[in-house]
């Protein structure tokens, strides 16, 4: 796939300490627009951390990050209005319905009433989810929800969408679904930034970064992480670096 | 010897006003010390299927002894013979991670002591925790701790409710590591997990889908039952690869599978020419679990 040059996600050094703990320790690399970049580590590595100040809900103790063209110190809620997020432990809210979520979400980012009327309409369309536009959430399938939950989490056209840990439990058509419609948003020149556990699922991604202890040990596309550690699969690469791990998880 | 023995299980559940079955006539046996794992997605029944055979809730119909006990009639025998590790973390978050193991082991009549050399291994590994709350440990550290509760009254039946489920890929091959060494005492073990790739370490699988078992067999098995010769294609460009294959009617499916697209077509001079296309690298796979769990889920979706 052709990943344009222009760059979405620039971090420099970015640090995050709490008291003698440094969570995040002076990370750098830059993510390009349309790119799926897969951001993996073991649980505790930082990537929580990290994710957190990309998105503007967390200042950095120091470095530097601009995500989508905003400064992650001085503008953070322009970036919250140019991101979308998604992950499994919380996206929708389980008590409203399909229509009412996608409502919620719509005002929230300012879509105005035409602009709803139509996104409600485009989304159930494509997710063939018109039968069950009343049904609550918590009552649809994981697999229905983990979708509904990417379209909306995209529901303002985001420059970038942050996804941790979407995929989690369903089955393995679902879950390739799933990721057709991060390639699709892909080709539309979304940026996808993603973490997983599942490592066939790293080998979708453009690019990999994998953190440890705070620091991103390795970074570059599947192909070449597995050539440089010598290794047949994503499986065998993240092993061997996140088995060096010297601090406890979370 | 047979250690669980199930017989034409169902389960069903109310949802909005209409009746779901978790669980459709489900039979199997496990031998005692065997390795079995229950595979399927979120929903499949696997968790109803495990709270019957501890005897939690009771199934609708059909019948299922554990260690040769009823899980209806004599499930007090069963309650004691067993270990079970429930999908959520169970233990008390605001007791020690000593004092839980303790608490587990008086329950069971039994003590620490008397069954150390059985969970020593896995035990070590958070004893430097011991005086923490059981709330305060990371996840790999709960898990730990609870299949360590689960194991401290020498259970002969071991039930693992997705013990792996969110765990990262360094805990979850350490976890699997444990369960080998576990199963060399001679315990029977019967774990559920969502992620294929783990049937490869069980002595035998059940694939679970929608209440249903696909298949069930030893890993090796399984695979040698995918009927279709199967091609793995990778080019630079794959999403445009995966459309172009899909509006092809040469080829029968494909679908993404890790680095490349797994495809099954019988037109293999149509498969080589968009090979060529896209400037793509083409060869002949094994199938693995996933692929079979696939297919016969497909399959299962026709019939």
């Amino acid at each position: 796939m052709k990943i344009e040059t222009e760059k979405v996600i620039i971090v420099k050094e970015l640090t995050k300490s709490f008291g003698d703990f440094i969570a995040t320790n002076a990370i750098t690399f830059d993510v390009y627009k349309g790119e799926i970049f897969g951001f993996l580590g073991a649980n505790g590595a930082g990537k929580t951390t990290a994710m957190r100040m990309l998105c503007g809900l967390s200042r950095p103790t120091s470095g530097e990050a601009s995500v989508a063209g905003f400064d992650v110190y001085k503008y953070p809620d322009e970036i919250k209005k140019n991101i979308g997020y998604m992950s499994q432990k919380f996206s929708l809210y389980e008590d409203l319905t399909v229509k009412e979520n996608i409502r919620f979400y719509s005002g929230i980012y300012g879509l105005n009433k035409l602009q709803l009327l139509q996104k409600t309409a485009s989304l159930l369309e494509q997710l063939h989810l018109n039968n069950e536009k009343d049904t609550l959430v918590k009552s649809l399938p994981l697999g229905w929800k983990q979708k509904l939950a990417f379209s909306i989490a995209l529901v303002h056209n985001p420059a970038i969408v942050f996804l941790d840990e979407p995929t989690g439990g369903v089955d393995p058509i679902t879950r390739r679904e799933f990721w057709e419609m991060i390639y699709q948003a892909s080709a539309k020149g979304t940026t996808i930034f993603v973490t997983t556990h599942y490592m066939d699922e790293a080998e979708y991604c453009h690019r990999v970064s994998i953190m440890v202890d705070g620091k991103i040990e390795a970074l570059d596309t599947p192909s070449n992480l597995k050539i440089q550690h010598n290794a047949k699969t994503m499986d065998d690469v993240f092993l061997m670096l996140a088995r060096k791990a010297q601090r406890q998880a979370d | 010897m047979i250690s669980v023995q199930v017989n034409s299980i169902s389960k069903k559940y109310l949802q909005n006003k209409t009746e779901v079955l978790a669980l459709d006539k489900i039979s199997f046996d496990v031998t005692q010390g065997e390795l079995f794992a229950v595979i399927g997605p979120d929903g499949a029944g696997k968790t109803s299927l495990f709270r019957i055979l501890t005897s939690l809730i009771l199934a609708e119909e059909g019948s299922a002894t554990v260690d040769g006990f009823d899980v209806i009639t004599q499930y007090k025998e069963i309650r004691k013979r067993i270990g079970y590790m429930p999908g959520k973390f169970s233990l008390y978050q605001d007791l020690t991670v000593e004092e839980n193991l303790n608490f587990f082991a008086s329950i069971f009549n039994t003590s620490i002591e008397e069954n150390y050399d059985l969970i020593k291994d896995i035990y070590d590994q958070i004893a430097p925790f011991k005086d923490r709350r059981a709330g305060k440990l990371s996840g790999g550290m709960k898990q730990k701790l609870a299949l360590s509760c689960a194991l401290i009254h020498r259970p002969t039946v071991l039930f693992l409710d997705e013990p792996t489920t969110g765990v990262d890929a360094v805990s979850r091959k350490e976890f699997w590591e444990m369960l080998k060494r576990l199963k060399q005492q001679g315990i029977t073990i019967l774990v559920s997990t969502p992620y294929m790739d783990e049937a490869t370490m069980c002595d035998r699988v059940a694939l679970l889908q929608k209440g249903k078992i696909l298949s069930i067999d030893t890993p090796e098995n399984i695979i040698s039952h995918f009927k279709n010769k199967l091609w793995a294609i990778k080019s630079k460009e794959m999403y445009p690869l995966l459309l172009a294959m899909r509006s092809n009617s040469s080829i029968e499916q494909c679908y993404p599978f890790g680095e490349f697209h797994h495809v099954i077509s019988n037109n293999e001079k149509e498969l080589l020419s968009i090979a060529e296309k896209f400037n793509a690298e083409l060869k002949v796979v094994a199938p693995n679990i996933e692929d079979c769990f696939i297919a016969l889920m497909q399959n299962n979706a026709i019939s």
